[in-house]
């Protein structure tokens, strides 16, 4: 279908929509037979997931060929970065929701129960905390050993994946290369850590109100750092196919918006989550 | 997917647009998606409407007649869910879809098959929602705002049936509002800048900021619902130093910029249509404007207004308290210049006009016993009783959802191509203004009174008041079938609508011929 470039590119009819409610209505669905022990709710799970991963294939495959065949003028660059900033706004709001929560808890909620006479006379409120009603003592994750390496490995990554930015200004493609792969590499080292302190922890998410915001914040960044990780992988297959050039690649500048995103949310979480 | 072979068109026309059933599911067409959005809506709301008349009808006399108090609970909390999820919000952005490229002159939303995504996403959210009634242990029946530890401690299924709904819902708000204020940033037609936006837009462009601020935050909660339901936290249970008040802060925090989600666009569509029936331009444009952003900022540092009785340090409560009070103020503005537009206007009264006054009178008390609730006092008295049933049904009824029915009369011709059956428009109008009151104004008596919503069951005093607004509310429902019949009659045929359907109506939709034709404004309009 060729186009007049001057005009803002129109798809075609299309039945990615309809996957995509698809593959949520069978997640949706599966993930909540499993959670209720209902017989055969792990398959209906795993068929959305595997539907929602064809879709993303899919999907993407046909924005990315429309990108290389030219649709894509000057007005919907425009609408994609505003809508990636939206985006990224959107996950802005859903961390806040957490890090709300855990003020809330520490300021006030904490500060009541331990006034409180009438159910736990004895419990003195302190942070980090397992609440009133724990039997053990709790070992909290102090900020300084593998937390402090983590900060240092994600704030490298965000130099790295500039410094491959300024390759792809330059049109040239093996700084860009080296300095992606150096992202990817940085992104999987800070996962692995991660996943060492989860093993490692003296604590789990039934650990109390502790354990419920540290797995719940950490664990939801985790997964968007593994995110950022697969973005930036596909990123690097463009590259090595010869997509992108200095004046076309928002789809690399949306996943180094992401990526920086994530590294933000992370310092917010070595100070307020390991640190304070 | 793609069916285009075509190598040599220089416009839209051949898309292939397909026809029978995959023209809706493969849409990529504003106005398609947009008439399947108002169609989803519309049976949505008579949907949840039969859940009310399932309340009305326990209710009709004291003691239990007709369903047990468990079902009681479970028809409140889904006729809630429903109808703000599913009927009136669809309903607005289906509104957005039609009319908010042809109010700017551009061919589509920005992503049009994200848009038919955001609308197939609300079906299995639906199902989910629905089927949920079936399922061991029943519907959610905690009430629609879902407070721990009631839903905490409910092990049904479809506890989760419903937050995993939400959570879809969610998705599609979210990219559905990143569509459209996107849209609306970056396609106007050249010359159309932001303070020539007709108001609709200017709301929409607002309300798609509120759901992109506080759906994310719903979606917080409700995943911190469900791990404590499942996986062992307990940010709601005290025992573990969580706080079941935890949930409510977050829950308000996008509950109640989700109030003006609801109402926003409302005060969008009636700002359209005063001024066409009055033939007068909109009073004091510039100052709408810089009242819908002010209010849209001030609800996000009310939302403990909804908490009063549930135990805050004093200082909080003046705080919410005043700053609820504040909201008075922009709404008030708008008030006045929906007047002041009519005031000297050459004013006629087709169904839409009567529609907007009657928006405007009623909505204005639902606003002044919303104020009546923010005085801290008052509320504790008042919290939790047919009183605020009716306050937020004078917001939400009489202001969201007939604007909604005045704008669908006032674009009929622009969607359909035909005139609408006047008598019969105004038949539906009467009936519905006159039913609402009598279900809901005696809600006010029986909620001062002292009558607690949410309950199967209620003293002998409120008999007379309770019947009354049984009566009203049935009538209400069946009137609602009338409308669906003049929508039917007007789509099969009517008098032929002109390009410009109404006298004094204003704007870039009126310069298309009725009804719109699949693509317009495909070189977009130059707006002086």
């Amino acid at each position: 279908m060729s186009q007049n470039t001057n005009n803002y590119y129109l798809p075609a009819p299309s039945l990615w929509p309809l996957i995509a409610s698809i593959a949520l209505f069978l997640m949706a669905g599966g993930f909540a037979m499993q959670m209720n022990d209902v017989a055969s709710g792990s398959y209906v799970l795993i068929a959305g997931v595997l539907v929602f991963i064809y879709l993303l294939y899919g999907w993407f495959r046909d924005v990315i060929k429309e990108s290389l065949s030219g649709f894509y003028n000057k007005q919907v660059d425009v609408s994609f970065r505003w809508s990636m900033g939206w985006f990224i706004f959107s996950e802005v709001m859903f961390f806040a929701g957490f890090f709300g929560a855990l003020f809330y808890i520490r300021t006030f909620a904490l500060d009541w129960i331990s006034g409180s006479k009438l159910v736990w006379p004895d419990f003195v409120a302190t942070w980090p905390t397992s609440g009133p009603a724990a039997t053990e003592a709790l070992e909290a994750m102090g900020p300084w050993g593998l937390p402090a390496i983590n900060t240092l490995i994600l704030l490298i990554s965000g130099a790295t994946l500039t410094y491959a930015h300024w390759g792809l200004m330059k049109n040239n493609r093996k700084q860009l290369t080296i300095g992606l792969i150096l992202t990817i590499a940085l992104g999987a080292i800070f996962l692995y850590l991660q996943a060492h302190e989860y093993a490692e922890a003296a604590f789990t998410m039934d650990s109390g109100i502790y354990g419920s915001t540290f797995y719940m914040l950490t664990g939801f960044h985790g997964m968007h750092v593994t995110m950022g990780t697969i973005m930036l992988l596909i990123i690097l297959f463009r590259v090595m196919k010869g997509h992108f050039n200095a004046d076309h690649h928002f789809g690399f500048e949306a996943v180094a918006w992401y990526w920086h995103f994530v590294d933000v949310v992370w310092l917010f979480l070595f100070v307020f989550v390991y640190w304070l | 997917m793609s069916t285009t072979t075509a190598t040599h068109h220089d416009d839209h026309a051949d898309h292939g647009h397909p026809t029978g059933i995959m023209r809706w599911v493969a849409s990529t067409n504003h106005k398609d998606i947009g008439t399947l959005y108002l169609w989803f809506s519309f049976f949505m709301f008579l949907f949840a409407g039969a859940l009310a008349l399932g309340i009305r009808a326990e209710l009709f006399q004291p003691g239990l007649q007709f369903v047990e108090p468990e079902n009681f609970n479970r028809l409140t909390t889904l006729h809630g869910l429903i109808m703000i999820f599913g009927a009136i919000m669809p309903a607005f952005v289906g509104f957005a879809n039609w009319m908010i490229p042809l109010m700017i002159g551009t061919s589509d939303l920005a992503f049009p098959r994200l848009n038919n995504m955001s609308f197939w996403l609300m079906v299995p959210a639906a199902i989910l929602l629905i089927t949920s009634i079936f399922v061991p242990g029943g519907a959610i029946a905690g009430g629609w705002t879902m407070y721990p530890p009631l839903s905490v401690q409910n092990q049904s299924m479809s506890v989760d049936m419903s937050i995993l709904a939400l959570h879809i819902l969610g998705v599609s708000s979210i990219v559905g509002s990143i569509n459209i204020i996107t849209t609306i940033l970056n396609m106007r037609a050249p010359g159309m800048t932001l303070m020539k936006m007709p108001l609709f837009v200017w709301t929409w462009l607002i309300t798609a900021f509120l759901l992109i601020a506080s759906m994310p935050v719903l979606a917080g909660a409700l995943t911190m619902l469900l791990t404590d339901r499942h996986f062992g936290t307990s940010f709601f249970d005290a025992a573990g130093g969580g706080d079941p008040v935890l949930w409510q802060h977050v829950f308000w925090f996008f509950g109640h910029p989700e109030v003006y989600i609801m109402i926003l666009p409302a005060f969008g569509l009636i700002s359209t249509i005063i001024p066409t029936f009055a033939r007068k331009p909109l009073f004091g444009y510039a100052s709408m404007v810089y009242a819908t952003a002010a209010i849209a900022l001030l609800s996000f540092v009310v939302w403990a207004h909804h908490m009063f009785t549930t135990g805050m340090p004093v200082a909080g409560q003046l705080f919410f308290m005043y700053s609820t009070m504040l909201i008075s103020i922009p709404t008030g503005v708008k008030v006045f210049n929906w007047v002041a537009t009519m005031w000297r206007g050459s004013m006629t009264f087709e169904t839409p006009m009567l529609f907007s006054i009657a928006v405007v009178f009623l909505f204005t008390i639902g606003g002044l016993s919303g104020l009546v609730c923010s005085i801290l006092p008052v509320d504790i008295q008042v919290q939790d009783t047919y009183y605020v049933v009716a306050h937020f049904h004078y917001v939400l009824f009489s202001g969201a959802a007939m604007s909604i029915m005045g704008a669908v009369y006032y674009w009929l011709p622009k969607w359909t191509g035909h005139m609408y059956d006047e008598t019969l428009g105004k038949w539906h109008f009467w009936l519905t203004t006159i039913a609402f009151n009598v279900t809901f104004f005696p809600m006010h008596f029986t909620g001062l009174a002292g009558m607690p919503r949410r309950i199967p069951d209620y003293a002998l005093q409120f008999a007379e008041f309770n019947m009354i607004s049984s009566i009203g509310a049935f009538a209400l429902g069946i009137s609602q079938l009338l409308f669906l019949y003049v929508v039917i009659k007007c789509i099969k045929g009517g008098a032929k609508a002109e390009a410009k359907s109404w006298e004094g109506a204003e704007g870039l939709e009126w310069t298309v011929p009725s009804p719109a034709p699949f693509h317009t404004f495909e070189t977009p309009p130059t707006v002086k």
